[in-house]
C-alpha cells in the first residue's frame, strides 16, 4: 500500500475527528479524498504537522490527529521529546512512514534505511509506540481513538504517489473553518 | 514590582495562556515567573519553529499564545513565521532577548543582532525596541494590537533594559 490507499482506507474514521495535515501531497490527497472543515490543511512549514496538532490538543479537550511523514519528522526531531514530556491524552500522531520523502520526488529517507522513527519516538519518552504494517492502521487508529491514552503511531508503507491538484482555497478561509469546528 | 512580574502580569491581563520558551539567560525571570502563574501553561520547545507550531495550534484550540525566544531564532523562523503564523493569519507575540546589543561580552551575538532588525522589517513585522525599563509601559498596548490585528509582532529586549550581565 501506499500513502493515499492508507489514507483512503482511513477517511471514514478521520471524517468527524480534527485533523492536521502535513505539507505536500498528503495534504492533497486528503483533500482531494474526502476535504472537510475538521481537517487544517498545511500549505507550508514542512515538520510542524506534529507541533501544530499537539499544541491544539494541549488547549482543548477534543481528540486531535495529526498526519506526519517519516520525512518531516525527521526534519522537525525535536518535537518527540515535547510530546512526551507534556503528555496530552488526546492527541494521536500518525506518521505514515514510506521511507522517503514522497513531495519531492520520493528521495529515499533514513527513515528508510538504518532509522527507526518508532525506536525514536519510545527513546524520546513517549509510552504507547505502535508499528503497524499499512493495512492495519484504520485498526490502530480506531484502537487508539478508543483509548484514553496519548498515543504514536508509525505506519510503514510503500513509497509511490498518485496524480493529485494543489489545494487552492485561502489559507484564512482552511483556518478559519477549522477553528469553527474546533469550538463547535 | 519587579520587571519580571510587571512583563507576566501583562500578559496574564491579555489572556494569554500558553507559553513556549527556548531560554535566554535575559529571559530566565520571566520564565521562572511563567511557571509561577497555574493559568498559564508553559511547554518548553526545542527550536523556535517548533515552539511557533505549537503557538499556532494553541491559538486555533482557543488559547491565546506567546513565545520567548532570542533574536538569533529570526533566523531560524523566517519560513515559519511567512508560510504559517503570517500565511494563516495568526496573532504571536514574540518575547525575545536582543543579544548583541550595547553591554553584550560576546562578540558572536553581535552578527545577528545586525541582521534582527533588517529581517524583521523585510518580514514587515511590527517591531518595538525596550532599552529602559520604562519603554515596557507600553508591553500592555502592544499585547492588545497583536491580537486585534492578528499577527506577528516582535518585543526586542536588549541589555540595556534588563540591567546588563552582572559581572561581565
Ligand atoms: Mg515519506
Amino acid at each position: 500500500m501506499i500513502r493515499s490507499e492508507i489514507l483512503k482506507d482511513i477517511a471514514p474514521i478521520l471524517r468527524d475527528q480534527l485533523v492536521v495535515c502535513n505539507i505536500g501531497l498528503p495534504s492533497q490527497e486528503l483533500h482531494m479524498i474526502d476535504d472537510q472543515p475538521t481537517n487544517f490543511y498545511m500549505l507550508g512549514t514542512m515538520g510542524l504537522s506534529s507541533s501544530i496538532g499537539f499544541g491544539l490538543a494541549l488547549a482543548q479537550d477534543k481528540k486531535v490527529i495529526s498526519i506526519d511523514g517519516d520525512g518531516s519528522v525527521l526534519t522537525n526531531f525535536g518535537t518527540l521529546p515535547t510530546i512526551a514530556n507534556n503528555v496530552a491524552d488526546n492527541y494521536i500522531l500518525l506518521i505514515i512512514d514510506n521511507g522517503s520523502y514522497g513531495s519531492t520526488g520520493d528521495q529515499p529517507t533514513y527513515a528508510g534505511k538504518k532509522t527507526s522513527l518508532t525506536e525514536v519516538a519510545r527513546a524520546c519518552g513517549c509510552e504507547n509506540v505502535v508499528e503497524v504494517a499499512a493495512k492495519d492502521t484504520g485498526k490502530a487508529l480506531q484502537a487508539a481513538l478508543d483509548g484514553d491514552q496519548m498515543t504514536i503511531i508509525v505506519s510503514k508503507c510503500e513509497s509511490g504517489n498518485i496524480k493529485v491538484p494543489v489545494i487552492t482555497m485561502d489559507p484564512v478561509v482552511i483556518r478559519d473553518r477549522f477553528m469553527k469546528s474546533v469550538q463547535a | 514590582m519587579s520587571i519580571n512580574t510587571k512583563i507576566v502580569d501583562d500578559l496574564v491581563a491579555n489572556d494569554i495562556s500558553f507559553v513556549t520558551t527556548v531560554p535566554c539567560k535575559q529571559l530566565a525571570g520571566v520564565i521562572d515567573e511563567i511557571d509561577a502563574r497555574p493559568g498559564v501553561l508553559h511547554v518548553p520547545s526545542n527550536k523556535e519553529d517548533e515552539g511557533m507550531g505549537l503557538c499556532a495550534g494553541a491559538w486555533m484550540g482557543g488559547k491565546r499564545p506567546a513565545i520567548i525566544m532570542q533574536n538569533t531564532a529570526i533566523g531560524v523562523t523566517i519560513n515559519t513565521l511567512a508560510t504559517l503564523i503570517q500565511y494563516y493569519r495568526m496573532p504571536l507575540p514574540m518575547l525575545i532577548s536582543y543579544r548583541g546589543e550595547l553591554r553584550e561580552p560576546v562578540a558572536c551575538q553581535v552578527e545577528m543582532a545586525l541582521h534582527t532588525k533588517a529581517l524583521l522589517a523585510q518580514m514587515n513585522i511590527p517591531t518595538y525596541h525596550f532599552h529602559t525599563q520604562s519603554d515596557a509601559d507600553e508591553l500592555n498596548e502592544i499585547l492588545k494590537y497583536t491580537f486585534m490585528c492578528n499577527k506577528p509582532v516582535a518585543i526586542l529586549t536588549d541589555a540595556n533594559f534588563w540591567g546588563g550581565y552582572g559581572d561581565q
